[in-house]
């Protein structure tokens, strides 16, 4: 029982980055911007908002830089991708490798450096109870922003105007213009909201799960693995959460593996969550898949097995993620 | 968007937008500007050493961007190169050490290995191609899983059946018998036999795509894939050919690392090579004529940051810095004036 409230708890907290990255990226996506500069935006909104706490002293003042951080990399992104229309996906893709080597480069003075950190939140009352105080009565407070994030974005998503619109936006674009909805104006806001959240997962990594500042900081791929996430919970907030924490559940059965197959390299463990990814979106696709419906008309078995499919991509991705090269 | 602009206005914007973002960034990092970039470019060109160092740079970065205008002409988004390298210095590698590759003549061994590299890299490629073609999975989730898993597959190739007479340890496996090693130049490992190779995939590729009823057919696929469909062109295999010649460059460049530069595996064997080829053809537009410059000039960034840690105890990440400045510059530029020649047709 100990063992299984630890796990949770570490995977409560590995996972704390990845859904703060893969909510930002599921608001973007729902207004209908790709953005592929996560890894990237993860990576340098940690070394800022480790500098930031460095100069300032106050881990919470770095959390606010890192996603200021955040913020501006998706403006960038917003500005050369949907303001001069270059391909966003290009766009995305090599400001995720600018980033990276500008968190390496900036962040060089500071790097195996002592700096503030968040440390962990004790909750009275329920830090006392047997297992739930294990689980979440003392955690980083990355993990409470996280799920206070998922709350807010599940209710902004689904119970008020402004998420109504952004997912018409999404979903419609042409439809929604017509219904006056300012369809590019808010492409532009959940960009940068969605990269703000980026900068708050990469601050939450150098803040509080990896603590500091380095080359390699231990949170490279992150990003990725959160784009993942985002097409793995059908671009929905309470399943992206769910997601991100099978993600980190991968992530701590290979710390612990590591201790009963000492025979394999720690780095092989590292590595372990993408081979999974690519069998996750496989999975997942041939579910959607039109030869998989006509199976599950003749084998209604299989159907139940699989389960219900996921949604699919906002209308507006789908041509770009959901393509069907038949 | 505009008028018009010439397009050497548009050249020189960009190149001062990225001149002035990167002595922005310098100031940040505390660093004197123009003692940074003397070094970082004299440490590229600035001797017959330099140059041979920028030119083993050259040689695997102009491969690999050799092997993008293959897929980038099918309007695929290959960003599994990085995996396709690493596969290939693995199969070279892993025929080098068959029981006896002694008993062919050296320079036969030598050309079997590179053809096992080429094989490598195509076998990686068309699992990625594969998942797109028949799983639905986007190239660009499944490039990028395949890069990490062949990450992992050479660490365990060194830490494990491959690891060294007595250790294991990260510096990579045995060295090769020089009789397997390409010849170097002025004994420095820029092989001759490695740019040659280049050049002629880079001139069969081009000849390929413009030329050639398969490049046309490419280019229908990645136009219009339902059109393309309906008459009959099987955009499927056209993806999958695509994707099979890159990843077979790809891993010839994997196969000339291991053979031309460092004789032996090592983790990292694809050193960013596959994403700064990106970078290299994304910055051109992809307009092939433009690619051997764009690599050369890469390679000079590539060789001349080596030396910042040593001279200004700066961190060699700034090349990349200035690469992806001037391609997102590029991009600006290209899309405020003359526009049109880029990769968007489908976004």
């Amino acid at each position: 029982m100990d063992v299984f409230a630890a796990t949770l708890a570490a995977v409560l907290f590995a996972g704390a980055p990845l859904a703060l990255a893969a909510l930002g990226e599921t608001l973007s996506e729902r207004a209908g911007v790709i953005n592929l500069s996560v890894d990237g935006t993860v990576l340098f909104s940690a070394m800022a908002a480790f500098v930031t706490a460095r100069a300032t002293g106050d881990a919470w003042v770095g959390m606010l830089g890192g996603a200021v951080a955040g913020a501006f990399v998706a403006g960038v992104l917003a500005v050369v991708g949907l303001w001069l229309r270059a391909p966003i996906l290009a766009v995305g893709f090599i400001l995720t490798l600018l980033c990276r080597d500008l968190a390496y480069f900036l962040g060089h003075a500071h790097a195996r450096q002592p700096g503030p950190d968040l440390g962990v939140w004790t909750i009275p009352g329920l830090a006392d109870i047997p297992f739930a105080g294990t689980v979440i009565g003392r955690q980083s407070p990355v993990v409470y922003l996280s799920i206070v994030a998922v709350a807010a974005a599940s209710f902004f998503l689904y119970r008020t105007r402004a998420g109504l619109r952004l997912r018409a936006a999404g979903e419609s674009p042409r439809a929604a213009f017509a219904r006056g909805i300012p369809v590019e104006r808010l492409k532009v806001l959940y960009c940068l909201a969605g990269g703000a959240f980026s900068g708050l997962a990469g601050a939450a990594y150098s803040l509080g799960v990896k603590p500091g500042w380095g080359h390699p900081q231990g949170a490279e791929g992150a990003g990725w693995i959160a784009l993942a996430i985002v097409i793995f919970g059908g671009w929905r907030p309470s399943r992206v959460v769910l997601g991100a924490y099978f993600f980190a559940l991968i992530q701590v059965m290979g710390i612990h593996l590591q201790d009963v197959l000492p025979g394999l390299s720690s780095t092989l463990f590292q590595i372990a969550p993408f081979p999974v990814m690519i069998l996750t979106l496989l999975f997942i696709n041939i579910r959607r898949s039109g030869r998989f419906r006509d199976a599950v008309q003749n084998v209604p078995l299989l159907g139940r097995l699989a389960g219900k499919p996921p949604a699919g991509a906002p209308g507006a991705l789908a041509g770009v993620l959901d393509q069907d090269a038949a | 968007m505009k008028s018009p602009s010439p397009a050497s206005i548009n050249i020189l914007s960009a190149l001062a937008l990225a001149l002035a973002v990167t002595l922005a960034v310098l100031f940040f990092a505390g660093a004197p500007p123009l003692t940074t970039l003397a070094v970082l470019f004299g440490g590229g060109l600035d001797s017959t050493a330099s140059l041979l160092k920028t030119f083993s740079s050259f040689i695997p970065l102009f491969l690999c961007a050799t092997a993008l205008l293959a897929t980038y002409a099918a309007g695929l988004w290959n960003i599994g190169v990085e995996g396709q390298i690493t596969l290939g210095a693995v199969f070279a590698a892993g025929f080098l050490r068959l029981p006896d590759p002694g008993s062919f003549p050296p320079v036969l061994a030598l050309i079997l290995a590179l053809a096992a590299a080429f094989a490598g890299g195509a076998l990686w490629a068309l699992l990625a191609g594969a998942l797109r073609v028949y799983g639905r999975v986007h190239e660009i989730f499944s490039g990028l899983g395949l890069n990490f898993a062949a990450t992992g597959v050479t660490l365990w190739l060194i830490l494990g059946p491959w690891k060294r007479a007595g250790m294991a340890s990260l510096s990579g496996t045995e060295p090769l018998p020089e009789a397997f090693r390409l010849p170097g130049f002025a004994g420095k490992p820029a092989s001759m036999a490695g740019l040659v190779l280049a050049v002629a995939a880079f001139v069969a590729v081009v000849w390929l795509l413009k030329r050639t009823t398969w490049g046309l057919r490419l280019a229908a696929v990645r136009q219009n894939l339902k059109a393309a469909r309906l008459i009959g062109l099987s955009p499927k295999r056209r993806l999958l050919e695509a994707m099979g010649l890159c990843g077979g460059l790809a891993g010839l460049a994997g196969g000339l690392l291991v053979t031309g530069l460092y004789h032996r595996l090592i983790p990292s064997i694809s050193g960013n090579f596959g994403y700064t080829a990106i970078l290299a053809v994304l910055m051109v537009s992809l307009a092939p004529v433009f690619v051997p410059v764009s690599c050369f000039f890469f390679a000079v960034l590539l060789a001349g940051a080596v030396q910042l840690p040593m001279a200004l105890e700066l961190d060699s990440s700034l090349s990349g810095v200035i690469q992806g400045v001037l391609v997102l510059a590029f991009l600006a530029a290209g899309r405020m004036g003359i526009g049109g020649r880029l990769t968007g047709d489908k976004t």
